[in-house]
């Protein structure tokens, strides 16, 4: 864009701003790291997130994938580098964003039902006292009428299911109208239907309010039909890759630490099945070595992104692994 | 023990010295009604029952000193309060922590009592209340109380309910979660000095925490939950002191008893389990 600039003050320059707003990314990280206390939790993120995608945060367990969440809201600091939230710095554009924290709503002891809950995410900021409009009314309707749960508006959250639980969850979120949804693990402890209906909701969302999507999950299958790509925390930095990349499968076991496959079905659908079969002995479940990583950041960012990060030990990592496909 | 029938219980209910029980009985019912609620959504429920006896020492020492007990009581339970509410909401629930320090002001507690006979003599009252005895002057501070409490609520009560359910989400979007948890606390010490001449330091859990877990088993929103309470608070002081002017029962026994029942009753009627 540089290379394009118009003179300073003119009409083209006004254009091409307008422009650059439709355009600028939703999450961009440059150079990021995350401490606590002396620990790394990751470093070296550079990678940008575009508006209007569905984007998966994935690792194993303790690498920092909850914390990228934490960091993007601005609850916790970057040690270095920036971050870039809907055009503003981290935690200034809270408002505009919708969060859905990790068990969220699972161990309340209240009496709220679905319509109270949701009517919180618009007025729960406000002090003083303030009659609920009719503005306020109809989106907090209009939202659970979205997450499809039109009819059980006085119903107590703890009457249920589990499911339904995240569909009042979302819908709280969603009832400010947000640009930006984070979800941290929004399928866990949900069974195989319930788990399918909330990824149809997000596919949903995605396409009919144009909402980006960001979600930490341990497990892709059931998000892989609507990611446009995923953010995957492997050897302490995350890397942004779009879908066609993270669904390798060397790529996958290394991040999990369990052999995983990838299957491409005749109608184009790609399915990541856990094989027993082909299970190697004696692996560590979500212990990564080290070298292994590296040469596997290598293989996928070394040729884009240059050899940053790699270490020493990128080297040797190409020639060890065996191609499964 | 000869429990008989007081057949001239009327003109005992209608004395000077049981209208101000009755008076109390309100102010209280109206205070723990409303900061309850939090206690359970929040669950502190342990470290409300914990600033009861932190507020001892308080009471005793106030004693000692020949100063009114509320003002000790409450200069400690709020000072314990603040303590636990600047530790953060996790905190609240760490109950070894509380526990030992809830061990420790009551071994103080006793400590003060023992150094002045008048506060022994008082120890008993303070530990289990005299709802018979509060004065006029006690009534007032208790009025002014609810006033406060009343008005501090409707100001804070949105982002306080929020922080209470919704923590994670509430410090996301910019309440400011720690100052809420520090301002329940503090509101928690108030209801605390404020219900503890009634039934004592050792069975204010019963009047403030007790009628608010019944209240949510049997609404479905917060501010009913929180008029439910009030009643039923109301209903157990009003209808404790019925009892204790019938039979020759501790009014504080007839109280805790009434509002124990009607935690049960409802337990099991509506099946739901409450922790």
């Amino acid at each position: 864009m540089d290379s394009q600039t118009p003179a300073e003050g003119s009409p083209a320059l006004h254009m091409a701003r307008q422009g650059t707003q439709v355009l600028e990314p939703c999450i961009e990280f440059r150079d990021a790291a995350v401490t606590r206390g002396s620990k790394v939790i990751w470093s070296r993120g550079t990678f940008r997130i575009e508006r209007g995608t569905v984007t998966a945060i994935v690792g194993s367990n303790g690498a920092g994938k909850t914390t990228m969440i934490d960091v993007e809201l601005g609850l916790i600091p970057l040690s270095t580098g920036t971050l870039t939230v809907l055009g503003q710095p981290a935690g200034a554009a809270n408002r505009r964003i919708g969060f859905v924290p990790q068990n969220y709503m699972d161990d309340l002891d209240s009496n709220v039902t679905v319509e109270q809950s949701v009517l919180l995410g618009l007025t729960g900021t406000r002090f003083g006292f303030h009659r609920v409009t009719r503005e306020q009314r109809e989106a907090v309707h209009d939202a659970i009428e979205f997450v499809e749960l039109a009819g059980k508006e006085r119903m107590r959250l703890n009457e249920l299911s589990g499911g339904l639980r995240q569909r009042a969850a979302i819908a709280q979120a969603l009832v400010s109208r947000p640009e930006l949804l984070l979800l941290d693990e929004p399928l866990a402890n949900l069974d195989l239907a319930s788990q399918s209906a909330i990824v149809e909701l997000f596919a949903k969302l995605n396409r009919d309010w144009g909402t980006t999507i960001q979600i930490v999950s341990h497990d892709l299958n059931m998000l892989l039909p609507i990611l446009t790509g995923a953010v995957y925390l492997l050897d302490g930095h995350p890397h942004y890759s779009p879908m066609a990349a993270v669904l390798d499968s060397d790529l996958l076991t290394h991040l999990y630490g369990t052999r995983v496959e990838v299957v491409t079905t005749p109608q184009g659908d790609m399915f990541v099945t856990p094989n027993p079969k082909v299970e190697p002995r004696d692996h560590v479940r979500s212990t990564l070595d080290a070298d292994e990583a590296a040469g596997f950041f290598t293989k996928h960012y070394g040729e884009s992104h240059g050899t940053a990060g790699a270490g020493t030990a990128a080297d040797n990592g190409d020639d060890t692994k065996e191609d499964l496909r | 023990m000869n429990l008989t029938f007081n057949a001239d219980w009327w003109s005992l209910l209608t004395s000077s010295f049981m209208s101000n029980a009755l008076v109390a009985g309100t102010l209280i019912a109206v205070a723990a009604g409303m900061v309850g609620y939090f206690t359970i959504t929040r669950h502190s429920a342990f470290a409300a029952h914990a600033l009861a006896h932190i507020g001892l020492p308080g009471a005793t020492g106030a004693v000692l000193l020949g100063l009114p007990v509320s003002w000790g009581m409450g200069l400690f339970a709020l000072g314990g309060a603040l303590v636990i509410g600047a530790l953060g909401k996790k905190a609240s629930q760490r109950e070894i922590a509380t526990g030992t320090v809830l061990a420790f002001a009551t071994g103080l507690g006793l400590f003060f009592a023992r150094m002045s006979s008048s506060a022994t003599k008082q120890m008993q009252a303070i530990l289990f209340g005299s709802i018979l005895t509060i004065s006029s002057s006690e009534l007032l501070g208790f009025a002014v109380f609810d006033v406060l409490l009343l008005a501090i609520m409707s100001f804070a009560y949105r982002p306080l309910l929020f922080s209470s359910l919704n923590e994670q989400v509430a410090q996301a979007k910019g309440v400011p979660t720690h100052a809420m948890g520090i301002l329940y606390m503090a509101l928690m010490a108030g209801v605390i000095t404020v219900a503890t001449p009634a039934v004592g330091t050792l069975l204010v859990f019963a009047l403030v925490v007790t009628p608010s877990a019944t209240a949510i088993m049997l609404t479905r929103s917060p501010l009913s939950a929180m008029v439910v309470s009030a009643l039923l608070c109301l209903a157990s002081i009003w209808g404790g002191l019925v009892l204790a002017a019938m039979f020759p029962v501790p009014p504080s026994f007839a109280i805790v008893t009434l509002s124990t029942t009607l935690w049960l009753v409802v337990r099991l009627v509506s099946g739901r389990s409450q922790h």
